[in-house]
């Protein structure tokens, strides 16, 4: 008999960021019994980083502005593989998913006629892209995702959620037919090993930039949820989809938002050029994320970057003058002194582009349940299983996401999660319990670490792995290099699987949680290799130079991994939206 | 000078017996590296050091510690700003019950943040769109909802260490003005009332510790300042 102690809940939510926080409340506020499980007390997960805003058709800049036309510029910024239903739920449903974040208190900033601001953005048209730039960015300041999350953690404790705050979820437990029913979770402080049971598992862990050297990531962005559900044999799409944004801070990697370009700075090579008038005439510093650190890597490499080794590029800011700097941006000046050591007000601030965001993720449909493929290729629903956010796959983004859609996609789906258990919870959920076995093989990988008695550590492999992502799945992309580097993955993949765990101490063991970690990058990190490596085109933030062009023909469609043979199938992308015409792929430019 | 001194507080329940300073030597390569990055450097070689980390950019709010004497995130704090000659002396936030290492049990802070009932109230129905607010009603709250409940103003003043059960403490009081002064909070009289005993508020003796370490430039006692007037004003 397994001697863990259980805990069991309708609903358990793995993640407390903005997506978990949201399905939670909509779930507490049902009356379930819900409970979010988080590494982190909710407040320190990466949501709290977002800066720009909030990208939502709420027609507060512009009373004539259309959700349709955020969604035109979704499905384009995605080059066309965003699915259609998921982006017109998204962009339609924004409008009261942002209203209701205000009614909780979210600290919105405001235009004169006490609305709420909005800034220009990348991508973002107005008219379906022939009426210009439009302004559909909410914003708090430049402290949007801070906002929005104390906002959320705030009404969760207004609607008395559980919290299993610094506890670390393990493995997915399944049942005898496959279906999800709880998981196997660490409470970090004690060290005590709980299984959870639950009738819906909601994984909202976030992404897992952490798989390459330099990231706007958080630290905890280890992935886990994926890890999860690979180990559990689940499918993963579109994992080959990382967005680079353009301007980390050169060598700290600390994000500087979009918003700083929306409110009139821009990008200057080494001779001062503003050089995205060369690439995108029309819509320059604020055509996609991909578009623009495409053209840096190309400034950089032609000889034109910025400093000592012409490696960066350099963001002006000084003409937008002290006074919108400290009243638009005034984290980004915060930040800029801290982490580049200059002042925007006087200097350039350093960029080089850096990675920033997962596309892929855990495919779903807009109730955040999450898909597998029957034999035929069909859909078919995982039992149990549902994710949102970042982690999550709807998919909303792409191959390239819009900023400021990552916060409005997690409110969006977070919420539609809820909505759905709620009424699947009402209408009676059943599966088989999970036996001894099913609970023993969820406990496999914390056993191994638990008995590793010798070999390499943690931290050198986890660098190993961050440098092979950085080498040969970057901005730009080839064959050969990639082959290189999905096979120094699977030689890691053996080193990490007899790496060691030297403290085996109980109570607050840190060294345990990135020991865990490192499996789930390293599930992350082949995930995203053999994805690139199979997909023969350029799409969004995909860029190969051996397949320089989309490729319409064979490559509209999603990539699935499979985990059980390392294999790449293809999915179908949704072009039926439900109440505006399909937008049928055109050539993408800015 | 390249080698830091650092002397950092240890203690695991399960092993020691005590707490005891540890020595480390460091090699920081001259570079004025941030003192979270130290910490990673100890952890290479010793594993079992137990610190909280996330952003690493000082807005999650996770790596509050004591650095020479001073409460501050350790991910935005520079060498050149805490070291004295080069020794770096790290403890964990001063008052709260220490679980492992630099980790505090955060228990009896966010008791006290839950206590100022941190959410908007409003008992007007919502309307079909957001609530107005005007540009200078929502200037009243900045200074305010930037905190990132790190702890270290109210683990640097004496009156929480003295009273953490009873006295809200500077962060707690923070939040509780954020939602005092909010145009759409409808709450003003409940949540005063709340806060008149001889504790809550007017355990604050003005020391001014929450100013001196906060790492977000916020001032918690401007915002007790205000709130006591509130409650002088209603309670004439």
């Amino acid at each position: 008999m397994s001697n863990l102690r259980s805990l069991s809940f309708d609903a358990i939510i793995i993640g407390g960021g903005g997506a978990g926080l949201r399905a939670a409340l909509e779930l507490a506020k049902s009356g379930k019994k819900t409970a979010v499980l988080s590494k982190v007390f909710p407040t320190r997960s990466h949501t709290v980083s977002a800066q720009g805003g909030i990208t939502c058709a709420i027609a507060s800049a512009d009373p004539d502005d259309d959700w349709r036309w955020h969604m035109y510029d979704t499905v384009k910024g995605g080059d066309y593989i965003a699915d259609q239903d998921a982006a017109e739920y998204m962009c339609s449903e924004g409008p009261k998913a942002v209203f209701e974040l205000e009614h909780m208190g979210l600290p919105f900033s405001r235009f004169d006629n006490g609305r709420i601001y909005q800034r220009p953005f990348g991508g973002q048209s107005k008219d379906f892209g022939a009426g210009g730039q439009a302004s559909r960015t909410c914003a708090a300041a430049d402290r949007t995702g801070h906002a929005l999350l104390h906002t959320l953690y705030q009404n969760n404790l207004k609607n008395d959620t559980t919290f299993l705050n610094e506890w670390y979820a393990v493995d997915l437990v399944k049942n005898a037919n496959g279906d999800v029913v709880g998981c196997i979770a660490m409470d970090i402080e004690t060290g005590e090993i709980v299984h959870v049971k639950s009738k819906a598992t909601v994984l909202a862990t976030g992404g897992a930039g952490r798989i390459y050297a330099s990231t706007t990531n958080a630290l905890i962005n280890t992935g886990d949820g994926i890890g999860m559900a690979l180990r559990a044999g689940f499918p993963m799409q579109d994992m080959e989809m990382w967005q680079f944004h353009p301007t980390g801070i050169y060598g700290a990697g600390t994000l500087v938002t979009e918003g700083c370009r929306g409110e009139g700075g821009y990008l200057v090579n080494k001779d001062g050029e503003r050089f995205m008038e060369r690439y995108a005439p029309n819509a320059k510093d604020l055509a996609g994320r991909d578009v623009v650190a495409r053209s840096m890597v190309m400034e950089i490499l032609e000889g034109r970057g910025c400093g000592e080794n012409g490696d960066h590029v350099f963001l002006k800011l000084d003409h937008l003058g002290e006074e919108v700097l400290g009243k638009r941006l005034p984290g980004i000046v915060e930040l800029s002194k801290t982490f580049a050591h200059v002042d925007p007000a006087k200097e350039p601030i350093p960029v080089v582009p850096t990675c920033h965001y997962m596309m892929g993720g855990i495919p779903t449909n807009v109730h955040g349940q999450a898909i597998m493929q029957d034999a035929d290729g069909n859909d078919q629903i995982v039992n149990g299983l549902f994710a949102c956010g970042e982690a999550a796959c709807v998919s909303v983004h792409g191959a390239n996401r819009l900023g400021g859609n990552s916060l409005l996609d997690l409110v969006v789906f977070g919420r539609a999660a809820g909505m759905f258990i709620e009424g699947a919870l009402n209408e009676g959920i059943e599966y088989l319990d999970a036996s001894e076995s099913d609970i023993e093989s969820a406990m496999k990988r914390m056993n191994r670490w638990n008995e590793s008695e010798g070999g390499e550590t943690v931290p050198e492999l986890k660098r190993a792995l961050q440098s092979i992502m950085q080498n040969s799945f970057g901005v730009f992309r080839e064959e050969e290099n990639m082959q290189k580097g999905v096979g120094q993955l699977a030689e890691l993949r053996e080193r990490i699987a007899n790496a060691y765990l030297p403290d085996k101490t109980n109570a607050f063991n840190t060294a345990r949680v990135e020991a865990l970690e490192l499996d789930n990058l390293m599930e992350v990190a082949e995930a995203t290799a053999i994805s690139a490596l199979e997909r023969k085109e350029s799409r969004g933030a995909h860029s190969r130079y051996d397949y320089p062009d989309r490729d319409d023909v064979n490559w509209l469609k999603h990539s699935l991994y499979f985990p059980a043979d390392k294999r790449l199938a293809k999915r179908d992308v949704n072009f039926t939206p439900k109440t505006v015409d399909t937008f049928e792929p055109k050539v993408r430019t800015y | 000078m390249s080698t830091l001194q650092v002397s950092i507080y240890r203690y695991n329940p399960e092993t020691d017996s005590a707490p005891y300073m540890q020595e480390f030597q460091v090699d920081t390569q001259g570079r004025d590296v941030m003192v979270l990055d130290v910490l990673h450097m100890m952890k290479e070689d010793d594993n079992g050091l137990a610190y909280r980390r996330s952003c690493r950019e000082g807005v999650c709010g996770s790596d509050g510690m004591n650095m020479n004497g001073k409460n501050g995130l350790a991910c935005i704090t520079p060498l050149s700003e805490v070291i004295k000659g080069n020794k770096l002396v790290l403890r964990p936030l001063p008052g709260l019950p220490v679980i492992r290492d630099l980790v505090v049990d955060m228990g009896l802070f966010y008791k006290q943040y839950e206590r100022i009932q941190p959410f908007l109230q409003n008992d007007t129905p919502a309307p079909a769109i957001e609530r107005l607010q005007s540009p200078e009603e929502r200037d009243k709250l900045d200074g305010l909802y930037e905190c990132i409940l790190c702890a270290c103003c109210s683990t640097s003043c004496p009156s929480f260490w003295w009273n953490p059960d009873k006295f809200v403490g500077p962060a707690g009081l923070l939040q509780s003005y954020r939602f005092l002064a909010d145009s759409r909070d409808t709450a003003t009289e409940s949540r005063l009332a709340e806060l008149e005993d001889p504790f809550s508020v007017f355990r604050c003796r003005g020391i001014m510790n929450c100013v001196a370490v906060c790492p977000k430039g916020l001032n918690p006692t401007r915002a007790i300042g205000k709130i006591r007037d509130m409650l002088m004003a209603n309670a004439t």
